[in-house]
């Protein structure tokens, strides 16, 4: 299945795109298959902290993702 | 029935004024039930960082997480303080060094519970909010900003 992934801050800069629609296994697809297969692809992001919003709250990476779920990468916060 | 509550906006383009400030004290001369108004101004500093001076900060953000990440602050500082009214504005796009990004306000009958909701309100804003910071200098370089 497709999802869509959007990026932020130093995350952003770093793949180059503020979203990008990933290709991802239909069934049991978690979080922490979608990180890994992202750190293959930018390897960059290894070295990176970040936090995962499933539909706007942070989560754990044994998350399962759905189909029509929104995915953000969230660099550290710098808010205030 | 739609149930779902509209949720606030909290960010401005660029600097939060002082006259904006001023406003926002003067709208609640009308809530004479308040006795104790708290407010935090979060101001961007001329930091060195490695030599160079930062000149402003770009504020970007996950924008429709953080105004409900927001929302849920103000609201449960509703539940863990008698409040009479709590506002929060953020910047986004560029605020100068000197310049302000962030205001809380806590209106309360009196002092403590506007004080400590205020501090309440700042500190779950810089540990939840998803808003990233690049500091900017005047070579236009860049590092990104991270919250301790």
């Amino acid at each position: 299945m497709k999802i869509k992934v959007l990026y932020f801050g130093m995350i952003a800069e770093v793949i180059g795109h503020d979203f990008e629609i990933i290709e991802i296994s239909n069934k049991n697809s978690t979080v922490n298959e979608l990180i890994k297969l992202l750190q293959a692809k930018f390897p960059k992001l290894e070295d990176m902290s970040f936090k995962v919003a499933l539909n706007q709250s942070i989560v754990e990476e044994n998350t399962k993702i759905g189909i029509n779920d929104e995915v953000a990468i969230l660099p550290p916060f710098a808010g205030g | 029935m739609n149930k779902e509550k509209k949720i606030k906006n909290v960010f401005i383009e660029g600097p939060i004024t002082p006259a904006k400030i001023a406003d926002s004290i003067a709208h609640h001369q009308v809530k004479t039930n308040i006795g104790a108004h708290d407010i935090f101004l979060g101001q961007v500093r001329a930091d060195v960082i490695a030599g160079k001076i930062v000149k402003a900060i770009e504020y970007s953000a996950y924008e429709d997480m953080a105004n409900k990440v927001f929302d849920e602050i103000r609201e449960s500082a509703f539940v863990k303080y008698d409040l009479t009214c709590a506002h929060i504005y953020h910047s986004k796009g560029i605020v100068k060094a000197g310049e302000l990004c962030l205001f809380v306000f806590t209106s309360s009958k009196h002092r403590t519970m506007a004080f400590d909701a205020c501090r309440y309100i700042t500190e779950e804003i810089k540990a939840k909010a998803p808003v990233f910071g690049k500091e900017l200098f005047e070579d236009d370089s860049h590092v990104w900003k991270v919250n301790h």
